[in-house]
C-alpha cells in the first residue's frame, strides 16, 4: 500500500495537478502547481516549501556513537560539534561511494543520519562491540524544507533561534509549541531550513509557517522544482548522478568521492588519524591520482546551440525540465570522453547546464566537449564548456 | 554622482565615445562599446539610469514600475554578451493570463495546454484547435521574420557592394520561405489585427486579448491596417525560449536597466548621472564632442544619441547642419503618444466576484479588452482628441510573483492605458491628468467590485509626463510610431537606418532606430557594431 507523508493532508489540498509519484513507498508530488517552473523561482525568489518527510532517518546514539561514526563515514563526524549538520557520505572499503546523507549532532553521543535508501543493516553489522544503538526513526519525523531568500524571515517569526543559524546549524526549538529541531540544510542550494516536527503533530507545524508564508509568494514546491534547484546547485542525486557501490554491477557504475568532486570532504586527510571504511583507498587514489573522471558541470555554448537548432529548421528550445538520464560527452573527433547524467535549461542562469563526468584532462574550467542530442531526429553535437559547480550559487546560501 | 569639476583638465574630458541618455539603449550600446576596448562614457540627464523602464519606490516598501513594466523582446545575445546574469539578471515567468469579461465571465489561460484548450473551448468549441493552428502558423511568422531584429536594415539607396550584397542575401531568405508562411507575414505587416484574428476565432474575449497586442503603444484600433504590424512585432520575443511569451524582471524592468547598468560599469563604462546634454558640439561637419546644459564639454570623436530621432537630429544639433530632406522627413515623423499608465499601491489583492476568493489569476497580465470591439470603442474616443471613455487597460501585479515589490498582503498594481493621445482637444493633461486616474479606477471598478477601497496609493503618468520625465517626445512609448513607413528601411528616415547620421562621428541608438520600441536592446547593440565597425575601417 502506497502511504502517506505527515503533512499529505494539507500538502494534498494545495496539489493543483493530482499528479503524484513514488518516493520511498510514499506519495511526493511531481508539482502543486500546472508549472513546476514557477515552483522553482519560489525558491530563488521568495521560498518553497518541500516535504522531505520519506527520507529514512537513523537514530545512533550510545557511549561510541562519535567513535562509529569516524569509522563508517568518510567524511570526518568529529569535525562536526553538537549543533551541527553535516553532508556527509559513507564509502566501501575500495573507496567506492555508497550512499550520501546529511547527519544532525544534536548532542555529544546523540545523531540523528538520513539517506534515501535503507541502511540498517549495512550500518548495524559494523557496529561490532561498540556502545551504540541504531534505530530507525523513518517514521517520526515529519520533515519540511523551507528554502529560499525569506525562509530565515519566516521561521525566525515562528522561532527566534533560526535567525541566528549558520550554515548547517542545528537548533532545538518550538513552533506552535511544538517542539521541533531546525537545521539550517537543504537540497536546493539556496538559502534554506528543513524543519523536523515530531510526526503526530506535524499538521500544527504546518499551519504556523504556511500562515506566515500568506502573502509573500510562498508555495508548496514538487520534485520538479527541487529537481531543477539541485541541478544548478551541483547537488548529487542517487540513481542519477551515482549509484551506490553496494548494489552496482560492474566498477563502471561506481563512484568514488573524488571522482564525484567531494574531493573537499578530504581536505585535511593527512591530519586525519582516523581509520575509516574507504580511508586508504581514498589515500591511494589522491596520491596515485588514479581517479578516472571528475563530475564537473558543463555550460552548452548558447550560440553553437542555437545554430544547431536554426539549421534544422528548429526554434531552439529551452526546456527546463530536468533530464536525468545518461547523454555521451566527446572530443571534436567524436571520441567519446564520458557522459552528462543530469542537464536542463537553467532559467537563472539562461543557459543549458549539465552535471557530466569528464576526463580529468578536461576538468580545467573553461575546457570544452561536446555534448550529444539529438535534434530532428538526429544527433548533433553541441559545443560545451566545462564549469566549476555550484552552477549558481547566490551568496545568501551560506551568509 | 559628482558633479563635473569645470577646473578638470581636457584629458579628463576626453573619451573614445559618449552616448547621450542612459535608457536601455544608451547602457547596451555604452556596454558593447566599453567591452570593445572603448574608453566610453554615458550622459543621462536624471538621477536615475533605464528611462522608460524604472522602478521607483514611490511610497515605502512599495515598488512602482513607474513606465514599462515588462519583457519578451529583449535579445538573449544581450544577456550573454553582456553577462547580465553576473549582475543579477532575472525574468520571472508569468504563469497565467487573465481576460475578465463585462459579463461577468472570462478567459483564463495558463501553463497547461490542455487546460488552456478546454478553457478556449468553454467560449467556443471551435476555438480551441484554432487556438493551436493560429499558433503554429504565427510561430512560422515569427520564425521567419525574427532575424531581422538582429540585423542592420540594409541600405536601399547605396551602391555599395556590400549593401547590394546585403539586400540580395534578404530577398533570397524571403524568397525560400513557404508561400503561406510569406503571405501570412505580408498580411500581418500590412493588414488589419482583426481581419487575421477573425480567420481563425470566433470568441470576442479570446479575439480582444490577442488583438491588444496589436494596439499597444500605436494610434491604432485593431480595425485600423497597419495594427497587424504591431501584432507581430509584440510577439516576435521570447521569454525563454517560448516565443512570444513575456516575463517580468526581478524588481520591475527597472530592476533590469540596473543590472544593465552594473554590466556596463563592470564592462567599463562610465555613467554620470544628472548630466543633461545640451547639444552636440561638431567641427567641419564632424562631432567632436557634446556640452551640458551647465555648460561643461566632454570630448570625444565618437557621439551616440540614444534619444529619440526628433531630439537626436532637431534639438542635440542644428537642423541647418543636416540635408533638407533628413530635416523634413524627421519633422514628419509620427509620435502621437497614445499610451498612459495608472499605477496602484493596493492594500491586498482585488477579487473578481466570478472566481470568488481566488487570486492566482493574477499573477501575469490581466487584460481589461473583452472584445476587438471594446478596444476600437476606446479607440474611437482617441480619434476625436479625447481619452477613451472606457480605456483598454493592460494590468500586473508584479508582487505576487515577485514579493520583495511590495510589503507581505499588500500589492502593487500596473495599469498601461490606452487611448490617451497626447493632444487633448480643447484640454490639457495638466488638467486631465486625475480625471484619467478617476476613468481608470471607475473602469477597474466596473469589473473588480470594492477595487476602490484597496487603494492606498495612485500614481497617473500622462503622455506628458512620459514626456517631460523622460523625454520620449510626445509620450510615444517606442520612441516613435509603428508605421510601415517608420519601421525597417526607413527607420527613422529613408537612408539613415544604418545608424550613422549626416554629421561624421555622431550616431543614433534610441528606439526610433530600428528595430524600434520596447526593452530589446537591439538598437543599441547594433549601432554599437556600426560604431566599431566605421572605426576598423577608419583604422586600417
Ligand atoms: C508607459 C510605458 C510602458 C511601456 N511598457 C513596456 C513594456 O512593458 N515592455 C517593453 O518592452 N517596452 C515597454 N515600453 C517601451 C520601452 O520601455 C521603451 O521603448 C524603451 O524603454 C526605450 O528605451 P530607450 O533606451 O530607447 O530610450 P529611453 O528609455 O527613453 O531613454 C532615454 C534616456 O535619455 C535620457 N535623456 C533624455 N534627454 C537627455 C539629454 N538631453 N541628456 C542626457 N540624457 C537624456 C532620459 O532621461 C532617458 O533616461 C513602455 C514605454 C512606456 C513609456
Amino acid at each position: 500500500m502506497i502511504r502517506t507523508t505527515p503533512f499529505h493532508e494539507r500538502l494534498a489540498a494545495l496539489n493543483e495537478t493530482g499528479l503524484w509519484e513514488h518516493w520511498s513507498n510514499h506519495l511526493a508530488a511531481t508539482r502543486y502547481q500546472m508549472s513546476e517552473k514557477f515552483e522553482y523561482f519560489a525558491i530563488r525568489n521568495s521560498a518553497g516549501l518541500f516535504d522531505s518527510s520519506p527520507l529514512y532517518k537513523y537514530r545512533i546514539h550510545g557511549l561510541d556513537a562519535e567513535r562509529f561514526l569516524a569509522g563508517v563515514l568518510a567524511r570526518d563526524i568529529r569535525t562536526c560539534q553538537p549543533g551541527h549538520a553535516q553532508y556527509t557520505i559513507w564509502c566501501d572499503d575500495r573507496g567506492f561511494v555508497v550512499e550520501d546523507g546529511v547527519i544532525l549532532r544534536h548532542g555529544p553521543s546523540e545523531f540523528v543520519l538520513t539517506a534515501a535508501e535503507p541502511n540498517l543493516a549495512y550500518f548495524g553489522e559494523l557496529i561490532g562491540r561498540m556502545d551504540v544503538t541504531i534505530e530507525e526513526v523513518s517514521d517520526d519525523w515529519a520533515v519540511l524544507a523551507v528554502q529560499g531568500p525569506r525562509s530565515r524571515d519566516l521561521l525566525s517569526a515562528l522561532a527566534p533561534a533560526v535567525g541566528g543559524l549558520p550554515y548547517f546549524g542545528l537548533t532545538s526549538t518550538r513552533i506552535a509549541k511544538v517542539p521541533v529541531h531546525v537545521s539550517r540544510t537543504g537540497f536546493t542550494g539556496d538559502l534554506g531550513f528543513e524543519v523536523w516536527a515530531p510526526a503526530a503533530d506535524a499538521l500544527t507545524v504546518f499551519d504556523a509557517i504556511w500562515g506566515v508564508s500568506r502573502g509573500q509568494g510562498v508555495i508548496p514546491i514538487g520534485m520538479i522544482a527541487l529537481y531543477m534547484a539541485r541541478i544548478e546547485a551541483g547537488l548529487l542525486l542517487l540513481d542519477v548522478d551515482f549509484h551506490s557501490s553496494r548494489f552496482a554491477w560492474t566498477d563502471a557504475d561506481r563512484s568514488t568521492p573524488i571522482e564525484l568532486g567531494l574531493g573537499w570532504m578530504f581536505r585535511d586527510l593527512a591530519n586525519d588519524d582516523r581509520e575509516f571504511i574507504g580511508g586508504d583507498a581514498i589515500r591511494r587514489e589522491i596520491a596515485g591520482k588514479t581517479s578516472r573522471w571528475k563530475l564537473s558541470g558543463l555550460v552548452v555554448d548558447w550560440q553553437d546551440y542555437d545554430r544547431i537548432y536554426d539549421r534544422a529548421g528548429l526554434i531552439p528550445p529551452k526546456d527546463h525540465t530536468p533530464i536525468q538520464d545518461e547523454y555521451y560527452i566527446y572530443d571534436d573527433d567524436l571520441n567519446q570522453l564520458g557522459y552528462a547524467t543530469s542537464q536542463m535549461y537553467s532559467p537563472i542562469l539562461q543557459r543549458h547546464i549539465a552535471l557530466a563526468r569528464v576526463p580529468l584532462d578536461r576538468t580545467a574550467p573553461g575546457s570544452r566537449v561536446k555534448l550529444e542530442l539529438a535534434v530532428n531526429h538526429r544527433y548533433e553535437y553541441f559545443d560545451a564548456n566545462v564549469a566549476r559547480t555550484p552552477l549558481y550559487n547566490p551568496e545568501r546560501r551560506t551568509a | 554622482m559628482p558633479k563635473t569639476k569645470t577646473t578638470s583638465a581636457t584629458a579628463d574630458r576626453t573619451y573614445d565615445a559618449i552616448v547621450i541618455g542612459g535608457g536601455h539603449n544608451g547602457l547596451t550600446n555604452g556596454a558593447y562599446l566599453a567591452k570593445a576596448g572603448l574608453r566610453t562614457l554615458v550622459l543621462e540627464r536624471r538621477h536615475l539610469v533605464g528611462g522608460a523602464a524604472i522602478t521607483e519606490e514611490l511610497r515605502p516598501g512599495f515598488w512602482f514600475t513607474t513606465f514599462s513594466y515588462a519583457l519578451s523582446l529583449l535579445r538573449p545575445d544581450i544577456v550573454q554578451d553582456l553577462d547580465l546574469v553576473k549582475h543579477g539578471f532575472m525574468p520571472i515567468l508569468m504563469p497565467t493570463t487573465f481576460c475578465p469579461k463585462e459579463d461577468g465571465d472570462y478567459l483564463l489561460l495558463g501553463q497547461d495546454h490542455g487546460e488552456n484548450l478546454r478553457e478556449i473551448g468553454r467560449q467556443s468549441k471551435h476555438d480551441a484547435d484554432a487556438y493551436d493552428a493560429f499558433n503554429h502558423d504565427v510561430l512560422k511568422v515569427i520564425q521567419a521574420i525574427k532575424p531581422l531584429l538582429d540585423e542592420v536594415p540594409p541600405d536601399l539607396f547605396s551602391d555599395d557592394p556590400e549593401e547590394l550584397i546585403a539586400l540580395a542575401a534578404l530577398g533570397q531568405r524571403f524568397r525560400k520561405l513557404d508561400k503561406k508562411v510569406l503571405h501570412d507575414a505580408v498580411r500581418l505587416l500590412t493588414g488589419s489585427a482583426a481581419d487575421f484574428l477573425d480567420d481563425y476565432f470566433e470568441s470576442d474575449v479570446l479575439k480582444g486579448y490577442l488583438a491588444s497586442s496589436a494596439i499597444i503603444g500605436t494610434k491604432v484600433g485593431p480595425y485600423s491596417q497597419g495594427s497587424g504590424l504591431v501584432l507581430l512585432y509584440h510577439i516576435l520575443g521570447e521569454h525563454d525560449g517560448e516565443m512570444g511569451a513575456w516575463s517580468f524582471h526581478k524588481g520591475g524592468n527597472g530592476g533590469f536597466t540596473q543590472v544593465l547598468s552594473r554590466a556596463a560599469q563592470a564592462l567599463g563604462a562610465e555613467i554620470r548621472l544628472e548630466s543633461p546634454v545640451e547639444r552636440v558640439i561638431t567641427r567641419n561637419g564632424r562631432a567632436t564632442g557634446v556640452a551640458l546644459a551647465d555648460g561643461s564639454e566632454f570630448y570625444a570623436p565618437v557621439v551616440v544619441s540614444a534619444l529619440d530621432p526628433r531630439r537626436t537630429f532637431l534639438e542635440l544639433v542644428e537642423p541647418r547642419e543636416l540635408p533638407t530632406d533628413l530635416v523634413e522627413t524627421i519633422q514628419r515623423f509620427r509620435f502621437q503618444g497614445t499610451s498612459s499608465k495608472v499605477n496602484f499601491a493596493l492594500d491586498g489583492i482585488p477579487r473578481y466576484p466570478a472566481l470568488g476568493d481566488r487570486i492566482d489569476q493574477y499573477r501575469g497580465f490581466t487584460n481589461i479588452g473583452p472584445s476587438m470591439e471594446y478596444l476600437e470603442r476606446a479607440f474611437d474616443d482617441a480619434k476625436y482628441g479625447w481619452y477613451s471613455k472606457r480605456p483598454y487597460l493592460d494590468t500586473a501585479i508584479q508582487s505576487l510573483v515577485d514579493p520583495d515589490m511590495a510589503p507581505p498582503g499588500k500589492a502593487v498594481m500596473s495599469c498601461f492605458v490606452q487611448y490617451t493621445p497626447y493632444h487633448l482637444r480643447e484640454s490639457d493633461w495638466d488638467a486631465e491628468k486625475e480625471n484619467l486616474g478617476d476613468t481608470v479606477q471607475a473602469t477597474l471598478e466596473s469589473f473588480f467590485p470594492g477595487f476602490g477601497d484597496l487603494v492606498l496609493q495612485r500614481e497617473v503618468r500622462t503622455p506628458l509626463d512620459i514626456e517631460r520625465t523622460v523625454g520620449l517626445s510626445e509620450g510615444n512609448i517606442f520612441a516613435g510610431e509603428f508605421l510601415a513607413p517608420q519601421m525597417f528601411f526607413f527607420r527613422p528616415a529613408p537612408g539613415w537606418a544604418q545608424y550613422r547620421t549626416p554629421i561624421d562621428g555622431y550616431y543614433q541608438c534610441g528606439s526610433g532606430t530600428h528595430p524600434g520600441g520596447c526593452v530589446m536592446g537591439a538598437p543599441g547593440k547594433l549601432a554599437a557594431g556600426q560604431i566599431l565597425k566605421d572605426r576598423a575601417r577608419a583604422q586600417a
